[in-house]
């Protein structure tokens, strides 16, 4: 059992991190700590990729040339997989998006009823 | 050649000009993506290499003959929208109508990507760039409006994320994004546990973000207290190409009947559609709001389509599309209507419409005509997605939904026939007991009513876009056996 959890650390890891994200979003009432909740979950999504893509002891995914001659065999088993890597960069661009406009929603949340917390919110704003 | 389609939506991204420009932007890519239909028609489907790379290295747009069909739909009704709502931008938006406008195109450049792409994690690009434009829209209301936005992004980033950990899956079981390939390669290994876990957290994501039932829980207060200029827009366009982008997954990315066999989610497509029909229209008859009410009809229509899909065969594929399209035009018609009563009136409650009939003959005319598309009575758009569906429970034997699609339009008469009733049979009242600060109250969109209430007809340009999106209801109705057999038959084949 603790074998096989270890074998596979990264993905246990991440599934715990979507566990916290999404108890962040629903256990909690303030709504930086749902966003914080939010913003686990998206990393724990971006360790599975991440994770997904290891191979231990390849190298690079770069030609490397001598004299114009390509000197490393291009043998795929040697490489790690860039692709996730990228997807992940694009991923990550996304989420900070997302979590900047959410704070800017908050700032304005804030200004507008000085409080953040969810359910006295909801009064505030049913008035 | 797919460029003509992609390359006024690309370049929309840098427009701070306002009105005339998302106006141009959008009727130009309304104009090249009904080119294209007919492009498709005649030649088949386009491809194109974004980038120069080829289909599997690069990302690859393809637009076939559904998601041709689905760009016109969605270009159309947002030009029609766009110029119905100028006024209401203008007021709500005010010194702000640049950036306003740079959202709006925006969120139709990621509809439109959605709609066109033929990669798995593109389409989670675009999901996103919609969406980001959509909570920002949304916020802009402001009040509650701002609460909803903020829980709409909550959801809708999940919904996000879950779809991206879904074709993570996906993409370690078969090593490609491109939706073509990864189709053929599910067909040749398909039972792995690692795909069926794939397709189900792409399942629940789509499903977040085309407000299937337990998961509709962001879209009633996000339509409500939005600004009118927002909820006509995204109303009827956002959640339907969410709806697409799920048939995408049957049609394209996963082999025919493998959603429906293997992983049972046509099955709880199914079971939530009908829940769904009967929970969004027994919610939009108790509704006083009249935008909280065709919120909450839009859901019950969006489980129509979720109906359609789930069952599976190529007559509820049918079924589906068309009522993308029905649905589309006859809830802009309907939001159109309502936008042009506030506009005039600040009328938002049911209560309120009684006599509107007599002094907005034209707007509650288009008011309607979609209303009883949204019924179904014949000639009308409504009843022809509808029959579909009931056919094709009979022809699976799925007797709950001939009985669930039936009842719903029984349900339907009953909610939008109270406006009728008021708009048509009550006299005119003096004064609306609930004026428009009531329900939108706060920050920079405060509405200047006028002091004493004039109920009368819209501004020309509003009220033009309203009457003909109310007759295209028509329209396509009578037309509609030319749309399935022309386009939606051979495209879903």
């Amino acid at each position: 059992m603790i074998d096989e959890i270890a074998a596979r650390f990264p993905y246990w890891a991440s599934g715990l991190l979507i566990a916290i994200g999404l108890y962040g979003m629903i256990g909690k009432r303030s709504l930086v700590k749902k966003l914080i909740g939010m913003n686990i979950f998206q990393s724990a999504i971006i360790l599975f990729f991440i994770a997904g893509s290891l191979r231990h002891g390849a190298t690079l995914p770069i030609l490397l040339r001598k004299d114009g001659h390509i000197i490393e065999p291009i043998a795929p088993e040697l490489y790690v997989n860039p692709l996730p890597h990228v997807l992940m960069l694009t991923a990550i661009v996304v989420s900070v998006a997302i979590t900047g406009v959410a704070l800017a929603f908050l700032v304005r949340i804030y200004r507008e009823y000085e409080d953040l917390d969810e359910e006295s919110l909801l009064k505030k704003v049913r008035q | 050649m797919l460029a003509a389609l992609i390359v006024p939506v690309l370049a929309r991204f840098r427009h701070e000009l306002g009105y005339i420009i998302a106006l141009a932007g959008v009727g130009l890519s309304s104009v090249a993506s009904i080119w294209a239909l007919a492009y498709v028609l005649d030649n088949g489907t386009m491809r194109y290499n974004l980038g120069g790379w080829a289909p599997p290295i690069g990302i690859e747009y393809v637009v076939d003959l559904i998601a041709a069909f689905v760009a016109v739909i969605v270009t159309s009704v947002a030009s029609l929208v766009i110029i119905g709502t100028r006024r209401w931008a203008d007021r709500e938006a005010g010194d702000r109508l640049g950036s306003f406008y740079s959202l709006v195109m925006l969120l139709i450049t990621g509809l439109v990507g959605m709609i066109v792409t033929g990669d798995l994690f593109n389409l989670f690009v675009f999901l996103e760039i919609s969406s980001l434009a959509g909570y920002a829209l949304i916020f802009l209301g402001g009040g509650r409006a701002m609460l909803a936005g903020f829980r709409y992004l909550i959801l809708g980033s999940v919904g996000g994320s879950l779809y991206m950990l879904g074709v993570g899956f996906l993409y370690f079981s078969t090593g490609t994004l491109n939706m073509g390939e990864t189709k053929e390669i599910l067909t040749d290994e398909a039972t792995a546990r690692s795909v069926q876990a794939g397709a189900a957290f792409i399942f629940v994501g789509l499903g977040l973000k085309m407000a299937l039932v337990p998961m509709h829980l962001w879209l009633p207060d996000a339509y409500t207290f939005a600004p009118s200029s927002v909820n006509t827009l995204i109303a009827p366009i956002m959640t339907k190409v969410g709806a697409y982008a799920m048939i995408r997954m049957f049609l394209s990315v996963f082999p025919d009947g493998y959603l429906k066999d293997i992983v049972p989610i046509a099955d709880a497509l199914l079971v939530l559609g009908l829940t769904g029909i009967i929970v969004g229209s027994v919610a939009a008859m108790s509704q006083k709001d009249i935008r909280r009410m065709l919120a909450y009809s839009s859901i019950s229509q969006l489980a129509v389509i979720a109906v359609g899909l789930g069952l599976g065969t190529p007559l509820g594929l049918v079924a589906a599309l068309l009522h993308i399209m029905n649905h589309a035009v006859m809830k802009s018609a309907l939001f159109m209507a309502i936008a042009s009563v506030r506009f005039t009136s600040g009328i938002t409650q049911v209560a309120d419409f009684a006599g509107t009939g007599r002094r907005m003959p034209f707007t509650m005319g288009a008011f309607t005509l979609g209303a009883l598309a949204m019924v179904g009575i014949p000639p009308a758009s409504g009843f022809f997605s509808k029959w579909y569906a009931v056919q094709a429970g009979i022809e699976s034997n799925q007797w709950v939904v001939v009985f669930v699609v039936l009842a719903s339009s029984l349900l339907t008469a009953v909610y939008l026939f109270r406006i009728l009733e008021s708009a048509y049979l009550h006299p005119l009242k003096p004064e609306p007991s609930h004026g428009d600060q009531h329900a939108s109250g706060f920050g920079k969109t405060d509405l200047d009513m006028p002091a004493e209430v004039q109920i009368r007809e819209a501004p020309l340009d509003m009220t033009i876009p309203t009457v003909l999106l109310g007759l295209a209801t028509v329209v396509l109705g009578v037309f509609n056996a030319v749309i399935v057999i022309n386009i939606l038959e051979p495209g879903i084949v």
